[in-house]
């Protein structure tokens, strides 16, 4: 603490002029450099398109409410599957990811800022762009895109509606704002450690956000490379996935997938590095296994590269890609089931509080851990047959992302607004909307199990009468969820504007550079670099 | 955790437990079929050994998990220890998931080598996916025809007044009912050769635990050995464009003896058919035949993209009301059009017989006050299909 005094004195000593360097208005955020600035724009964006998406599937579970025909035609359902998807994975989960790097990495690794903030800068005001013209697609004649976030060709080659075209570009954009911001995360990491922080020193949360970084720099371009290859089949005569020029569909979806597995991985590593900070906080104990988190998560992400086709085991491959693919896919369980033993050995013996931000985590491990288990399941190819392309495989995806991603993000959220906004959220609230989420999300997610072993294709707009019952249970805990989430809008609203003063480090077993300085953070941090031993 | 959130859990458990109990009471089916072939039995014990093995791994994690919350906690008093490694354990918890997933993967090898041995079948079906049918071609017998949901229109679109979830006005097989089933015979290994003519479909029954992609310009390979004679519904799989909710699968299989008996009788309404063919050459039809016949040929098989109203879902499936098609230009372009297809649009010429072809093009050139006059006969089929 005392040194910490002094930085802050040499902080503010060596910094002076920068400090009244703040644009006022929208012109402080249009031409940010800060790191803490575009971290917030970054969360802000994930939350409006978090809602954005959520209004989207809420429709969705309107039609599906009961059979028959009600709400949309087949073909707008179809847009709306699309890009639900679409702005969940690319427009809410991973932009709030990178508006927590953008907070925190710097502060937890006692940089001043990102290495690169003009291309900080770039990488985030190009999103909104990408995400209007994606939705603007609604609003022309031919429609959203209708495919699937996945876009197999033909059917978003030649079978498409006029808008793919707008489609490709704002994915385009999309990739670029994410190697952008990546290469950032490298970069900071790499270079900007504060003296003493060896990279075995650094927080496990800086530990998966480095191991993501490296994968979105992978897998991003391979996706701008399919996408294109799409534009050019359906605008410019090529024949990459077209058998009669001499192409392959199958070979699509090898590309997209290879570029979509390590992409799971990009949306839930981060989550570990945030679940695994507040463990411990609130177990008051040091996380259990740090070198093994570690390698357990470089490990995910290696195997992440080997076992894109258990997404395609209908698709024809040959037995022994089949055979390949069920054994990787199936080893993946072991770091997993690694890092799930590790989180409750941190809580075993510890000294443990229940605020808001350990509910979500101790959801998230709970929750998560049912989304592996129907991972492991799906991993086996005989019985995938029968889970393939059913509702099966949207309860595993959404208990993955929601109550795995999604919920992490939440935890976080809780964990850090202290120190973003210098006031303690109101508790209360928090655990309503907790609590809430937690009882709508597995009403609208957990039946899905038994629809999809039912026989329940998924992306179908209306349904058989067996499956009647479930989805409208699941529509009410749809509605429920989507309401619930405007709790936390109240909730950071509220905390913004006022409330208890925070500490520097209001939760008492919290560690890490960040809780050194005070609440809310200064603009500027750590000028002068912190010693770390 | 307080005391208030506590009854809180309590109660959102109680409420979770109430709904699942209210819902099973009813005939919802909450698991995997066990289907009717060797193989999809094999797949059931695969996903049971699998569930089981996630409960018990659950069942420990879970108790540690709530042990732990209910005793370690600062409110009881619990200090913190200070452990956080143990290489042993570590070891340990690397390993045994690892035997544990060993036990998974051996049945899992052997019952997908037997899925995959497509030799030695005693029946080849060609099944072929489009835009929204399935066709089905029997290898050596010379029959070949297209399945095509049942389900009338009014009943999706919840015209009969009905607006209630229980189906009142909705059959039985809502959605999965066909106008002519896949027929095969039990006990006998069937071979299906499986593609597609346009977007990626994929044929599923989850009674044969069969589901496999059909890729246009690729053909896959399926086997299925049924023991019970029955029907067995399933569904595409295989998001394939707006009506891939309405693209069902029946198979209907039958004895051997009775699968001989159909295979005769399929002979005969096949050279009814040609008959039936060639005479409608000589015939001519009156406009109100072909204008009744038309109708029902339309609504069946072109208004799911060109709408009953004949108004199309523009841009991708252009209006015939006023359209230059259907008004404008000459008969043997609509025709042709029909017949062979273009772009999106699906060739017509094996699906339908020359008069229902003659019928439908009428029907579309004096419908919906498109009022050309135009009168089209088989023989005007036939003379467009020769060119």
């Amino acid at each position: 603490m005392t040194i910490n005094t002094i930085n802050e004195s040499l902080d503010d000593a060596a910094t002076d002029d920068h400090h009244d360097h703040k644009m006022t208005g929208i012109k402080r955020w249009l031409y940010t450099t800060n790191h803490k600035d575009i971290g917030t724009l970054y969360l802000w964006f994930a939350f409006i398109m978090l809602l954005t998406g959520g209004a989207l599937a809420m429709v969705i579970r309107a039609e599906l409410f009961q059979p028959g025909l009600q709400i949309v035609e087949p073909d707008f359902f179809n847009q709306l599957t699309t890009v639900h998807g679409l702005i969940m994975v690319f427009g809410a989960i991973m932009p709030a990811f990178t508006g927590f790097a953008n907070w925190m990495l710097p502060m937890m690794i006692g940089a001043p800022d990102m290495a690169l903030p003009r291309m900080n800068n770039w990488s985030f005001w190009i999103l909104p762009f990408a995400f209007a013209i994606l939705l603007s697609s609604f609003f022309m004649e031919s429609g959203a895109p209708n495919f699937g976030w996945t876009f197999y060709a033909p059917l978003s080659t030649t079978y498409s509606n006029g808008s793919t075209a707008f489609f490709v570009f704002a994915v385009h954009i999309m990739g670029i704002s994410s190697i952008m911001g990546a290469i950032n995360i490298v970069v900071t990491i790499m270079n900007l450690r504060a003296p003493g922080m060896t990279y075995m020193k650094m927080p496990l949360f800086v530990w998966t956000f480095f191991i993501t970084a490296y994968l979105l720099i992978a897998v991003m371009p391979v996706l701008g490379g399919v996408v294109t290859m799409l534009l050019t089949d359906t605008y410019f005569g090529t024949s990459f996935f077209d058998a009669a020029g001499g192409g392959d569909p199958v070979m699509f979806q090898h590309i997209f997938w290879f570029f979509g597995h390590p992409e799971v991985y990009i949306m839930i590593l981060p989550a570990f590095g945030i679940v695994s900070t507040i463990i411990p906080a609130f177990a008051r104990k040091k996380l259990f296994g740090y070198s093994s988190m570690v390698y357990a998560t470089a490990s995910i992400a290696l195997l992440s590269f080997i076992v894109w086709a258990h997404h395609m085991f209908t698709t024809g491959m040959p037995l022994f890609g089949e055979l390949f693919f069920m054994y990787c896919t199936m080893l993946i369980a072991v770091p997993t089931g690694v890092k799930v033993f590790n989180w409750v050995a941190t809580m075993w013996r510890g000294s443990m509080t229940f605020e808001t931000p350990m509910l979500f985590s101790i959801a998230f491990v709970i929750l998560f851990t049912i989304g592996g288990f129907s991972g492991l399941m799906l991993a086996l190819t005989p019985v995938d047959f029968q889970y393939h392309d059913t509702y099966f495989v949207v309860a595993h995806f959404h208990y993955v992302l929601v109550t795995g991603s999604l919920f992490s993000i939440y935890a976080g959220a809780y964990f850090w607004l202290p120190k973003w906004t210098g006031h303690m959220y109101s508790e209360t609230l928090a655990r309503w909307h907790f609590w809430c989420s937690l009882i709508s999300v597995n009403l609208l997610f957990f039946p899905m199990h038994f629809l999809g072993l039912a026989g329940m294709p998924r992306r179908i707009p209306d349904y058989a009468l067996q499956f009647a019952d479930f989805n409208k249970w699941v529509s009410i805990g749809g509605f429920a969820f989507g309401l619930s989430q405007l709790m936390f809008l109240a909730v950071v609203i509220k905390c913004i504007k006022g409330g208890k003063k925070a500490p520097a480090k209001p939760w008492d077993g919290a560690e890490g550079l960040e809780w050194t300085v005070e609440s809310p953070a200064p603009y500027h941090t750590f000028s002068t670099p912190p010693k770390v031993d | 955790m307080n005391r208030g959130n506590q009854t809180w859990l309590m109660g959102a458990l109680l409420f979770l437990c109430c709904s699942y109990a209210n819902l099973a009471s009813a005939d919802t089916q909450l698991n995997l079929t066990k289907g009717v072939t060797a193989v999809s039995r094999e797949v059931y014990d695969l996903h049971m050994l699998s569930l089981y093995i996630c409960i018990a791994i659950g069942v420990i994690v879970f108790s540690a998990m709530f042990w732990s919350m209910i005793f370690h906690r600062k409110s009881k008093g619990a200090k913190a220890a200070d452990f956080h490694e143990s290489t042993k354990v570590e070891i340990l918890w690397t390993a045994t998931p690892i035997i544990i997933l060993i036990a998974m993967a051996v049945p899992a090898t052997s019952t997908l080598i037997n899925m995959e041995n497509n030799d030695n079948s005693d029946v080849t079906i060609q099944i072929t996916g489009s835009q929204w049918k399935w066709h089905y071609k029997y290898f050596d017998e010379d029959i070949e025809y297209y399945s095509v949901l049942s389900t009338p229109r009014k009943e999706f679109e919840n015209q009969n007044g009905s607006f209630d979830g229980n189906g009142a006005a909705k059959g039985k097989n809502y959605l999965l009912e066909v106008d002519k089933p896949l027929v095969i015979p039990a006990n006998k290994k069937v071979r299906f050769l499986i593609t597609s003519d346009d977007v990626i479909h994929s044929w599923w029954v989850p009674a044969f635990a069969v589901k496999q992609d059909a890729n246009p310009g690729f053909i896959n390979e399926a086997w299925t050995n049924v023991d019970v004679p029955g029907t067995y519904r399933g569904q595409c799989a295989e998001l394939c464009g707006k009506d891939h909710g309405f693209m069902p699968i029946v198979v209907d299989v039958k004895t051997p003896e009775d699968y001989d008996l159909w295979l005769k009788e399929q002979h005969v309404l096949t050279a009814q058919a040609a008959d039936a063919e060639k005479a409608s050459l000589g015939l001519s039809m009156s406009k109100d035949e072909l204008m009744k016949l038309g109708e029902i040929t339309y609504v069946a098989h072109c208004s799911a993209c060109h709408q009953p109203t004949g108004l199309g879902l523009p841009p991708t499936f252009p209006a015939l009301k006023g359209s230059v098609v259907a008004t404008q230009g000459a008969i043997a372009e609509h025709l042709s059009l029909v017949l062979n297809g273009k772009g999106m649009m699906p060739p017509f010429g094996k699906q339908l017989s020359l008069k229902e072809i003659a019928a439908v093009v009428t029907y579309e050139r004096n419908a919906w006050g498109n009022d050309t006059g135009d009168l089209v006969q088989s023989s005007d089929v036939k003379a467009a299909s020769e060119e």
